[in-house]
């Protein structure tokens, strides 16, 4: 039962500034959905909050739009709970950089089988402004008056140190490219990070269309091979002068779902929920007497 | 002269000296012998050293509390026998191996009865040094005469892992020293504990332990926690019945992690719930909102401990009650239960997870240190599995998810404020909601009639509760003319003090909390001094009461030392009232 676009349309109008990384972004994940035949029921989209976390309300499917930093744990609580639904999270640089950082770190470790989309536009946008764990060095901004202090964090980078086995980047400009990222990402076993850059057009007047139109260029035209976890690392640093797009790294190991023996017989979700039977009644009983 | 069954023993020593499972093995050994126990553990946050006691309340009628004076002591070093002969009565016994550091003519001096035993020369001739601890329980069977049949029969339970020598050594090591204590001390020693011929075999366990029973009869199968005293043991007992049980368990990176993956696992449609403390339950706050507002069931369970901030880690308090109530931005229904007794946690542990998917929110159960960890022999009717229901409200079956006509309001506005509920997974059921508000469908929405509605609908849901809310239980005679309010674990102790006031007080205790059974507490509170008893200094529960039902409270008793309320605290501040 694939959906068709039609199927993931939703009749709510975007709040999004005109010309927005954000509607590439929608409409690349609605093409992926429907590339790798999903339908809106298969499909959980969690997101956090943000410009960018608002794209459940866009998009037909089941969704929900968490709290700030969130939505890793909560899609991980209801991947375990049902690993029958195709789990999305969306979410920006500041919610998943800042207050979600350390769920990030674990949900790669851990290998869940999530396919996260980082939409990175290196800003605070709907706060208005401000800068954001991964605003370039000197980015200056309301609350960063002298230019940013800190390094720029790199979700790349970080994903491959922690142990991510599906590590791609995208830019909202392509999204076509972008489409074809996150199908692949969806039909990837276990964690899978998008990260994807997304120009802001109201309060980011650095990383702009132009810009990155400047620096990109495809992983896949190098000759990079996705099996070197090394020579993905080195792609990782580059920033600033060229700016490397496609798959950094794939690598297949067990995710945590199939780890768990107790889903092996099936999602809990859909098991009939019924009272303990007599005897497992007495077996607990007599673990006390 | 003799007192045949009632008594308290306690096994003292530093962390990691073994002293409870020691307790928990003799405390075994009693219950089969068909005796009532209560066991209260007070141990330090610590591995290693300090000092820790399990302490053994023994009678044949049913107890609920446990006592200060101490009748045989089993102190393994010479810092745990000074920091609790205090509460030894006058005539009781210590037994202690004879190389510890300690002045036998002392000892006789004070009124205590000393019976050194050579613990570690038994535990060595007879098995291994390692064996010490199971000398001194064959020592203290000895001196109290009790069946050596039933230590044997723990002994051979606890240690069958460890393989037949194991077992058998450890059999010499206790038969020996039961020989050599009964011997030399018995005759002079006053208290004995006998086997109860004919009575029913019964459970000993703890309130964690009959929450954790409690929560998977009535369907919890997910659970997500940070390791936190004292509600550990609720995710490690869960994880142990992993397969036997079809359960998930996850040890989250952080009890944010921890709440959030409950609150998905519900979303998903699986009874699911976290468990803290006080700490990690400040960590959780802004996660229950997020159920609240998005209509997500959840249930949290909460033990107290001493606060504030890392406060007391191993000890008791009731102090986080007006926390869970106002905890999280804004306005939404919760549901908050405290049980107080360990038949209580079971109930609440099954009925927590009916009331969250009844309506669709939160639901907290509020325990502490004291009743999570403390251990009391049931009868195995108490804990009622066939009373036990699955109720799940309003969530859609498959044959209502096929019928659905039209787009699926999840936050549908009904009378009672209950929508009918999918969960993700069913084509005419695709919905996303956010914790923006939102309208029917889930959509975001600023739009302020809407806004109101919503408001009134999720606030409506705790009126519609308030109908299956338990009004406080009452214990004692009605014409008393002083009431003993309390609730969550000071149930016990204060049941106890009813008990030994001879008419002059009763009790009304109160287990569900939100929302609050004002009127139910207005009439159980009629007639009487009130007198409030809970573990906090600012009187949280006093404080609540006259909020909600504008009584005047009279009197308070509050403890916030970290330790149990003793009978003796209650007797005491009852007698000053002067009735």
């Amino acid at each position: 039962m694939a959906g068709s676009a039609q199927d993931y349309a939703s009749e709510v109008k975007p709040t999004w500034c005109p010309g927005c990384g954000n509607y590439g972004i929608l409409n690349a994940l609605r093409q992926a959905l429907i590339q790798v035949g999903l339908a809106p029921h298969q499909v959980f989209i969690v997101s956090g909050i943000g410009c960018g976390s608002k794209l459940p309300d866009y998009i037909h499917a089941n969704g929900f739009m968490t709290l700030h930093g969130r939505p890793l744990p909560i899609a991980t609580g209801a991947r375990l709970a049902n690993p029958g639904l195709k789990v999305i999270t969306v979410h920006g640089d500041g919610d998943s950089m800042g207050l979600g950082m350390g769920h990030f770190i674990h949900a790669a470790r851990r290998n869940i089988e999530i396919v996260d989309l980082i939409q990175n536009n290196q800003i605070y946008g709907l706060t208005k402004g401000q800068y954001s764990p991964t605003s370039d060095p000197g980015f200056v901004t309301s609350t960063s008056p002298e230019g940013a202090l800190e390094a720029a964090a790199n979700p790349v980078a970080l994903a491959l140190a922690a142990g991510g086995t599906f590590v791609a980047r995208g830019f909202a400009g392509d999204p076509r490219h972008l489409a074809d990222l996150i199908a692949a990402a969806i039909q990837h076993k276990g964690y899978a990070l998008v990260e994807i850059l997304q120009p802001c057009v109201t309060f980011n007047r650095k990383n702009t269309y132009d810009w990155y139109r400047k620096r990109v260029y495809q992983l896949e035209d190098t000759g990079h091979d996705p099996g070197d976890r090394v020579a993905a690392f080195q792609k990782a640093l580059e920033w600033e002068e060229r700016i490397p797009l496609g798959l950094f790294y794939q690598t297949r190991r067990p995710t945590y779902e199939e780890q768990v023996s107790v889903l092996q017989a099936g999602p809990l979700a859909t098991r009939p929920l019924e009272k303990l039977t007599p005897a497992q009644v007495d077996n607990l009983r007599a673990e006390f007497m | 002269m003799t007192i045949v069954n009632d008594m308290t023993f306690q096994i003292a020593g530093a962390a990691g000296q073994g002293v409870e499972s020691s307790g928990a093995g003799f405390a075994e050994a009693l219950a089969k012998g068909g005796l009532h126990l209560f066991g209260l553990q007070d141990y330090m946050s610590r591995i290693r050293g300090g000092l820790n006691f399990f302490q053994i309340r023994v009678h044949e009628r049913p107890l609920y509390a446990h006592q200060e004076a101490v009748h045989l002591l089993l102190p393994l070093n010479e810092e745990a026998l000074e920091g609790c002969r205090a509460q030894v009565v006058k005539g009781g016994g210590i037994i202690y191996d004879e190389n510890l550091k300690v002045d036998r003519r002392i000892l006789a001096g004070q009124g205590y009865t000393p019976m050194p035993v050579p613990l570690v020369e038994i535990a060595r001739e007879h098995g291994e040094r390692v064996m010490a601890n199971t000398a001194a329980l064959g020592a203290a069977a000895g001196v109290v005469e009790y069946s050596y049949e039933r230590l044997a029969d723990v002994i051979r339970q606890n240690f069958r892992r460890k393989g037949g020598e194991v077992v058998a050594a450890n059999l010499r090591v206790a038969r020996a020293a039961y020989l050599y204590a009964r011997e030399r001390y018995a005759a002079d020693f006053e208290w004995k504990l006998a086997e109860v011929p004919g009575a029913p075999r019964r459970m000993v366990l703890s309130g964690n332990q009959a929450f954790a029973l409690g929560a998977v009869a009535g369907g919890c199968r997910f659970i997500a926690a940070y390791p936190m005293t004292p509600a550990t043991s609720i995710i490690e007992w869960m994880a142990r019945h992993e397969q036997q049980l079809g359960l998930v368990t996850k040890h989250a990176e952080d009890e944010i992690a921890a709440i959030c993956m409950a609150i998905g696992a519900n979303f998903a449609g699986v009874r699911a719930m976290a468990a803290t403390s006080g700490g990690g339950f400040s960590l959780m706050v802004e996660a229950l909102g997020l159920a609240g507002m998005c209509e997500v069931p959840l249930v949290l369970f909460e033990a107290q401990r001493g606060g504030p901030s890392t406060g007391l880690p191993t000890r008791t308090e009731q102090s986080d009650l007006l926390f869970v109530l106002h905890a999280s931005q804004g306005e939404f229904p919760r549901l908050v239960l405290a049980p107080g007794t360990v038949e209580e946690c079971f109930e609440c542990g099954w009925r927590a997870f009916n009331l969250a998917e009844k309506y669709q929110t939160p639901v907290i159960v509020l325990s502490d240190q004291l009743l999570a960890s403390s251990l009391r022999t049931i009868e195995v009717e108490a804990l009622d599995f066939d009373r036990v229901v699955i109720d799940r409200g309003k969530l859609l079956g498959q044959e209502e998810l096929d019928a659905l006509t039209g787009p699926y309001k999840r936050h549908l506005l009904t009378d009672d404020g209950l929508s009918p509920r999918a969960v993700p997974g069913h084509p005419k059921a695709v919905y996303a909601t956010a914790s923006d508000e939102h309208d029917e469908l889930g959509r975001i929405s600023e739009e302020m009639n809407n806004r109101r509605k919503m408001v009134q609908k999720r606030m409506k849901k705790l009126e519609t509760a308030r109908q299956e809310i338990a009004p406080p239980t009452c214990y004692g005679p009605a014409e008393a003319a002083v009431v003993l309010v309390g609730w969550g674990s000071t149930y016990g102790v204060l049941r106890e003090a009813v008990d030994r006031l001879n008419g002059q007080a009763r009790l009304v205790h109160f287990r569900d909390l939100w929302p609050f059974p004002a009127q139910a507490a207005a009439e159980a509170l009629r007639g009487g001094r009130l007198l409030v008893v809970e573990n906090n200094y600012t009187g949280q529960f006093r404080r609540l009461l006259q909020s909600e039902t504008c009584l005047q409270v009279d009197h308070t008793l509050s403890r916030y030392d970290g330790r149990p309320f003793s009978v003796d605290d209650i007797l005491t501040r009852v007698q000053e009232l002067g009735v």
